[in-house]
């Protein structure tokens, strides 16, 4: 059944392919309805799943025999949360590009093939399928930005197509290397994951390969001082761009770092665990610091990215259940969160105003003038500063709790940057929304801001909505991921660290 | 020796050499008033139609021998004409990549001497099918230069371009210097073992130390196939031809010799060096042939990628990304095991298809706009869906992109690379190979990014894309990504 939330997305692009070049306005259809179909089919798919707490088989074919790679699609708890980000995501990035106009069955086309990709990596339980479709992402992600963005747009998608495809060459570096060694071991040729996790490479070996897949994975993640692509991708991006970098790509990168190289290499990541740390938590403060003094509103949300993927990492570093579950819980909510905030930002000020300079925009007075948007972006701001009824404030706490245990003094900076956090949102909030500048004197050219239509509006409440359940009900999620990190997969990965 | 035997055995190749005959003839008389569109066309389905049923001899024989379930392996001549499973499938291989290179030959407009310029083209792959089948010196060394001096000829074909004459000229002189080369290692060979049959070379030089005159053979014969297969130091003839050359001799150039000259390249110094292989691991390095070919096939990587950044030319561009695709093909010429050796005939046959294709983009392009720098790409997207899409495959593939065959070759190539020998030795030439692949990433993207993201300037038609042309280039972008998807079909004959 999950497998359909490939299969639908990969249809939806044949389909958009073969549209007349200029009906916009049934590109646009098929594309929501191809999100939506797909992330009902998640939904539905994860509803059905009786026990998250183990691998569940959805497809297991051979794929290339010779060297033991099969077409093999599984989900376990961590693999459900993250598909129904992703159709959470994708819906939502679709009814904020419901104003492109240019080459419109194009952008959706590419925008489909990256969430079928996203799709596949999640739910992916061979390696070299989870690389196939690790790497399918990079040029689609490519051509969104180089096309339909702003800022730089060139630069910025070329830098983060590089960023990905060095990252993605230094897994596969590990991978084949991997496959080798663990041919040696298991006397036969596989990439099964489940398989590989079970074999005890020797320790030097995981010693190098550890940093290197995992660094393959976290410059997707925004791990500092990878991370430079982040800012400059996301400002590039157009707004569905932006919401699907923040929202899933990155995601990409940590889901990739915990299934491929965490497991298959628990003695190289207990070796560098103090690292991961360390880079996680400077991360998480330096990613504040530089959003408190950005004058360009984009890059205040990019930089607050890369802060709130340092508790991703963070909370993996801790290899406890508590900071694991809070992990992959801040992936989810940083998804929609930061979904929601590149939203307010890109589509409904930026396609407006056509500034996001604060300098600019204090003298717009948008909080009056656009107040959904300004209620917006507060219930947004509070959501990500982490306050309680949010599903921040669940993933943020349990990280922190976890991190404690192990590395105290790292937990106490990685506080501050919290509260740099509400800082720089309160300032971007203000300075953007609900200042007291003097309103520029109208030189009569202005026109009336386009109020917010509906589809802005369907979206906001759809991903506020989702932030809000799972704040509240955390359960939800947690009765999926708990259970995931005491099944035996995990067993080699926590035994050794459990504190 | 039994003549009847020889040519049934040669059957393929007597076809090919009916079929080029035909083609000239029919070219000569028949057509002799008609357009060069209609001599192209009519030529071109003779000459394929002969290719094809070559194909269908040489894949009668292999399933026969399914049938027998037992290998073939035929050598009734001593090494002259040596007939299994793999030189049947690298023949059909050959002959499939003379078809393809054809197709995109008949929309070309550079020469009026259509039937010549086929029958050449049949020509060059005659001595192709040759030189796979060789276990002997002289049967390599004949069919090599034989289809050398055909591609020499297609170099220069266009009589209008000066580029062209200075092309072709470049390429005769240096591939005379690395005949001569070869010959010289050859004969040294011959002079250490006493004989020119590889497989007696084979078991004299089994278990025989290096000494000073092996060297001397070594890297002689090392020096002669870098020139073949424009590997640094000795490419420095490849961007001048690919560029000078009319864009499908460039295709051929890059493809179906390309596919011929690693095999049998593979085929001589896995077995006449068999003795003084060295080891080119790390931190165990021993000398022998290996280390050269290690630093061969490293200096090309590392050059080529780094040269092609800068290309403004995409002719030049794909000649230095031959250069490094020559780099990766060499890794798994020297790791020498059978797994590797297969993973190389995958990923060269692969490459083949996918750099015919990319030539073929490059000559509508060319057709159209008139050039074939970078700036000629722009808007292509809007001016041509259908031929973007192709080049974005073709591309992609090159650059090592899943789930295209490119990606898949490498993972192959890599990984049998690094399966040999104990403690993944040979790893670091794989890291080099990796690293140099992400860098080669950047300047495919950029003629995508002429292509897809860049606007062509106000007011260009549309390209109109030749039937026959698109014909070819959307077949082989299907099998560039099918062969991605389903690697085994063509994994299982090698």
């Amino acid at each position: 059944m999950l497998a359909w939330t490939i299969y639908i997305s990969f249809i939806g692009v044949l389909v958009l392919m073969l549209l007349p070049r200029d009906n916009a306005r049934a590109a646009r259809i098929v594309a929501l309805l191809t999100a939506v179909a797909s992330c009902v089919v998640a939904f539905v798919g994860a509803i059905q799943q009786a026990n998250p707490g183990e691998v569940t088989t959805i497809v297991n074919v051979p794929w290339i025999p010779g060297i033991g790679a099969n077409y093999y699609l599984a989900a376990d708890g961590i693999s459900l949360v993250l598909v129904i980000l992703t159709g959470l995501a994708a819906v939502a990035g679709i009814l904020f590009s419901w104003n492109i106009e240019k080459r419109t069955k194009e952008f959706f086309a590419f925008y489909l093939a990256l969430i079928g990709g996203v799709y596949g990596v999640f739910l992916s339980f061979d390696v070299l399928l989870l690389f196939v479709f690790y790497e399918l992402t990079i040029i689609p992600k490519y051509f969104l930005i180089a096309r339909w963005g702003s800022t730089r747009k060139e630069y910025g998608a070329m830098k983060l197509a590089l960023y990905s495809f060095v990252g993605s060459h230094l897994v596969l570096i590990g991978l084949i290397a991997t496959w080798v060694v663990a041919k040696g071991q298991l006397g036969h040729a596989s990439l099964n994951l489940i398989e590989l996790s079970k074999v005890s490479f020797p320790i030097v070996f995981q010693h190098w390969m550890f940093p290197l897949v995992f660094i393959g994975f976290a410059i997707l993640a925004g791990m500092w001082p990878f991370h430079t692509w982040a800012p400059t991708g996301h400002v590039a991006a157009p707004t569905a761009g932006s919401m699907l970098l923040a929202g899933v790509v990155m995601k990409l990168g940590a889901y990739g770092c915990l299934r491929v190289a965490m497991l298959l290499f628990p003695e190289g990541m207990r070796e560098w665990q103090w690292a991961v740390a360390a880079l996680a938590v400077i991360g998480i403060v330096y990613g504040a610091g530089v959003a408190l003094v950005q004058r360009d509103f984009k890059f205040v949300i990019g930089y607050s990215s890369v802060s709130h993927m340092g508790f991703v990492l963070l909370g993996l570093a801790t290899l406890n259940t508590i900071g694991l579950d809070g992990a992959v819980l801040q992936m989810f909510s940083h998804g929609i969160i930061a979904g929601l905030l590149f939203a307010v930002v890109g589509r409904m000020v930026y396609d407006r105003t056509h500034t996001r300079d604060f300098n600019d925009l204090e003298t717009m007075q948008i909080g009056k003038l656009l107040p959904f948007a300004g209620i917006t972006f507060v219930i947004a701001g509070v959501a990500s500063m982490g306050l309680p009824g949010f599903s921040g404030f669940v993933a943020e706490l349990q990280v922190l709790m976890g991190a404690w245990a192990v590395f105290p003094k790292m937990t106490i900076l990685a506080g501050m940057g919290i509260v740099v956090g509400v800082a720089y949102t309160l300032r971007a909030m203000q300075k953007a929304f609900y200042s007291d500048a003097p309103e520029k004197i109208s030189d009569g050219h202005d026109h009336p801001l386009e109020p917010i239509t509906f589809p802005e509006k369907a979206g906001a409440v759809m991903l506020i909505g989702a932030s809000l359940v799972v704040g509240l009900f955390p359960g939800l999620l947690m009765n999926w991921i708990e259970p995931c990190f005491k099944s035996p997969m995990f067993h080699r990965l926590l035994a050794g660290g459990a504190l | 020796m039994n003549y009847l035997y020889l040519l049934q055995l040669a059957a393929p190749e007597t076809i090919i050499t009916v079929t080029m005959l035909v083609v000239l003839g029919v070219d000569l008389t028949v057509l002799r008033d008609k357009s060069i569109a209609t001599r192209f066309t009519v030529g071109g389905w003779i000459a394929i139609f002969g290719c094809a049923v070559a194909a269908a001899m040489l894949w009668g024989r292999i399933q026969g021998g399914h049938a027998l379930a037992t290998a073939y392996r035929l050598d009734p001549f001593n090494g002259f004409l040596i007939i299994d499973p793999v030189t049947d499938f690298a023949k059909i291989a050959l002959l499939v990549l003379t078809a393809f290179t054809v197709l995109i030959s008949t929309s070309g407009k550079f020469t009026n001497h259509v039937g010549e310029y086929l029958s050449l083209l049949l020509l060059g792959t005659i001595g192709l099918l040759f030189l796979v089948s060789a276990g002997d010196l002289l049967m390599v060394w004949v069919p090599l230069e034989f289809t050398s001096l055909s591609l020499y000829i297609l170099a220069a074909f266009n009589k209008h371009n000066e580029r062209a004459s200075e092309a072709a000229l470049k390429y005769f002189l240096f591939g005379g210097m690395s005949a001569a080369f070869l010959l010289f290692g050859f004969s040294l060979l011959y002079g250490i073992s006493g004989s020119t049959n590889l497989a007696e070379i084979a078991r004299v030089m089994q278990g025989r130390g290096l000494d000073p005159l092996l060297i001397v053979a070594i890297v002689t014969t090392v020096i002669g196939f870098g020139f073949k297969v424009a590997a640094v130091p000795f490419h420095l003839w490849a961007p001048d031809a690919y560029e000078g050359a009319p864009t499908p001799s460039a295709a051929f150039i890059a493809a179906g010799s390309k596919v011929a000259s690693f095999y049998i390249l593979a085929k001589i110094f896995t077995l006449a060096f068999a003795g003084s292989t060295g080891s080119a691991v790390w931190h165990g390095y021993v000398s022998g042939w290996m280390p050269v070919v290690a630093v061969v096939a490293a200096l090309s990587m590392v050059l080529g990628n780094l040269t092609a950044i800068v290309q403004s030319s995409v002719k030049r561009l794909l000649a230095y990304s031959a250069i490094a695709h020559a780099g990766y093909v060499l890794l798994g010429v020297l790791a020498g095991t059978a797994s590797s050796i297969s993973a190389m005939m995958f990923y060269i046959i692969t490459y083949a298809l996918t750099v015919i294709g990319a030539f073929g983009v490059v000559t509508v392009v060319e057709e159209a706009t008139g050039g074939d720098a970078l700036s000629d790409f722009k808007g292509l997207s809007r001016r041509a869906p259908g031929l973007s899409l192709c080049l974005l495959v073709f591309l992609l593939s090159l650059g090592g992109i899943p789930p295209l065959a490119g990606f898949i070759g490498k993972f192959f190539l890599f990984s049998a690379v690094v399966s040999v020998g104990e403690n993944l030795g040979l790893l670091w030439l794989v890291i080099l190979a990796i690293a140099m692949s992400a860098v080669s990433f950047y300047y495919y993207l950029r003629v995508l990014k002429a292509a897809y993201v860049q606007d062509a300037a106000e007011g260009a038609p549309a390209i109109k894309v030749p039937g026959l042309t698109m014909f070819a280039l959307v077949l082989l972008a299907a099998l560039v990504v099918l062969l991605g998807c389903a690697p085994g079909l063509l994994m299982r004959f090698l």
